[in-house]
């Protein structure tokens, strides 16, 4: 996890105003207002994880980032961050396109559904895969609706989302992804880190 | 009829008499009045560690330890002392009576000066506004410029909240917990019972009782029964008394109290009293009314705080239907829009409105959080 949250926090000027969507118990946050100086905030949808960042200092609200995201005024943050949640949201494109009204940039992370070991289970065992980052199974997974890394680039490009970088992580090693090697990428990354912008 | 007579000192109670004039919202002048009030724990040296507590309609500045004059435990003894989520190891706690009470502070039990005799319904009718306007003078007394945090449940939060929009600058913190931005319909009708009830018992005397030794104990008791169902879930009223009779294994079949909710309500409202002022709740209830900060800020609650760095941690609770979630998040989205550093919390819970008087773990710990990290950052910034 901390690896991850290095990851991110390279991706995120000093002093920049943040949202965390989903922060958890707000050590991402804690990492950023730590090392980026960052004016964050937090939405989270679980108390006790509220109250936990509450008692680090940080500001985080306790609401569903389905239903909340509306009540953000627009452009009020530099950063949005929506941290492995968004195949757990209804409706996802939405969701999207939210955390890119309320914030010049978004960082958003996805367990890739494209990844080869995914697939060869589907294929080899013929049930829905269970790994390290899929750990439930498909009648108590969270997950509503998982997606490949291939599958958020085309919704960047059908909501004309600029893809400002999009990073690869599998095994502890990080990757860069372009239009050239993205169907390779989309078989060996575990993860995908994207910063995206509105065109 | 006296039901419940408890033994009342009056006599030990703290006051300073102000000499400052108070312009009340109503456009009469206060010259000069007296603030009741109350302290828990020691200032620290440089003065980060001073929290306003304020209370609630039927509260007093006895907010912890024992009050001194119903010799029972103050009213937030669960939430503030030695070790609790507000710790006075670690922090001085001042609580005050507010502006119109009946526990010292200047109010209509009180004498007027210009005619010697209690004010009544002579006194003038006070707002929130007036409330906190009055405290902060005891924070002058004090000597104590910036508090770590203000914090209060119901009318207490709307003081905290209005403390905030008068004197931004005057506190780090702030804890609104349980209360609303503005009074709905369904908070001022209940009131409106309560005060009807008591100007209906005709030993009220148009107000006059404390002069002519009468005491509206019938009017007031219902009124205090009215507000008690108010400040209940309906789940917890039926997980503490459900049918269940009281000392009795069968219906009687007349009107007296069969039912131990009955009973229940009547202590509750018999046992009030003889502590507080019938005309004081008349007033009181009246400021809560009054308190509206979308209208004061044209329909803009957002407002109402700019410019203000105040860090905000909102707290309802998910059975209380006096001040709902709702209006807690209408106080959140309003300070979210302006880019105030606010927290918000709901603590689920079966105790209603009256959650944040009650043992509630998960309520404390985010009392506690909240107020311990907001000290780590304010004794460093002071």
């Amino acid at each position: 996890m901390k690896f991850e949250d290095d990851i991110l926090s390279g991706l995120i000027d000093i002093n920049s105003r943040v949202l965390d969507v989903g922060c958890g118990d707000g050590s991402l946050l804690l990492h950023l207002k730590k090392n980026k100086r960052v004016d964050g905030r937090g939405l989270e949808i679980d108390q006790k994880l509220v109250q936990e960042s509450v008692a680090k200092g940080l500001a985080v609200i306790e609401g569903d980032a389905e239903k909340d995201l509306v009540d953000y005024p627009g452009n009020s943050f530099d950063f949005a961050i929506l941290n492995q949640s968004l195949q757990q949201f209804y409706d996802p494109r939405r969701v999207v396109n939210e955390l890119l009204r309320i914030a010049k940039s978004a960082i958003i992370t996805i367990p890739n559904f494209g990844y080869w070991r995914v697939r060869l289970s589907l294929l080899v065992k013929g049930t829905m895969p269970v790994t390290e980052n899929l750990p439930n199974f498909w009648y108590n997974t969270p997950n509503l609706h998982m997606c490949t890394i291939k599958d958020f680039h085309s919704l960047c490009e059908l909501d004309n989302i600029n893809i400002i970088k999009s990073i690869s992580l599998s095994s502890g090693k990080i990757g860069n992804i372009q239009k050239s090697n993205l169907e390779i990428k989309n078989l060996t990354s575990e993860i995908g880190i994207f910063l995206v912008r509105k065109s | 009829m006296v039901l419940f007579e408890m033994n009342l000192n009056f006599n030990n109670i703290k006051k300073i008499t102000l000499d400052k004039t108070l312009d009340l919202d109503c456009g009469v002048q206060l010259n000069g009045f007296d603030i009741a009030y109350e302290t828990y724990g020691t200032l620290n040296e440089n003065k980060s560690n001073a929290i306003l507590v304020f209370h609630a309609l039927s509260g007093d500045q006895f907010a912890t330890e024992t009050n001194t004059v119903t010799g029972k435990d103050g009213w937030w003894s669960y939430a503030i002392g030695n070790g609790k989520a507000v710790d006075t190891n670690k922090y001085f706690v001042i609580c005050a009576n507010v502006l119109g009470g009946c526990m010292g502070s200047t109010g209509p039990k009180e004498m007027d000066p210009s005619t010697g005799k209690p004010y009544g319904l002579n006194f003038p009718v006070v707002t929130i506004k007036d409330m906190v306007s009055a405290q902060v003078h005891l924070l002058d007394y004090l000597d104590i410029k910036k508090t770590l945090s203000v914090i209060g449940g119901s009318m207490g939060g709307m003081q905290a909240l209005q403390f905030c929009t008068l004197f931004p600058e005057r506190t780090f913190s702030s804890i609104p917990i349980a209360c609303a931005a503005s009074h709905s319909a369904q908070n001022i009708a209940f009131n409106e019972l309560a005060r009807q009830a008591i100007m209906a018992d005709q030993e009220w005397d148009g107000g006059n009782y404390l002069t002519s030794g009468k005491i509206p104990r019938k009017g007031l008791a219902i009124a205090r029964m009215a507000g008690h169902i108010s400040y209940l879930s309906e789940q917890g009223l039926q997980n503490k008394f459900g049918r269940k009779l009281q000392e009795k294994s069968d219906l009687k079949f007349s009107f007296d109290a069969d039912f131990e909710v009955e009973s229940y309500l009547k202590y509750q409202g018999y046992s009030f009293v003889d502590r507080f002022d019938a005309n004081s709740y008349m007033y009181i209830t009246r400021a809560m009314d009054y308190f509206d900060l979308y209208k004061a800020n044209n329909g803009n609650l957002s407002s109402a705080f700019k410019n203000s760095k105040i860090k905000y941690c909102i707290i309802s609770f998910s059975t209380d239907w006096l001040y709902p979630t709702a209006e807690s998040k209408k106080i959140v989205i309003a300070l979210n829009a302006i880019g105030a550093e606010v927290s918000f919390v709901e603590i689920v819970t079966n105790n209603g409105h009256d959650s944040f008087l009650v043992n509630e773990p998960a309520f404390f710990n985010t009392l506690k959080g909240f107020v311990d990290s907001a000290y780590e950052d304010f004794k460093n910034e002071i």
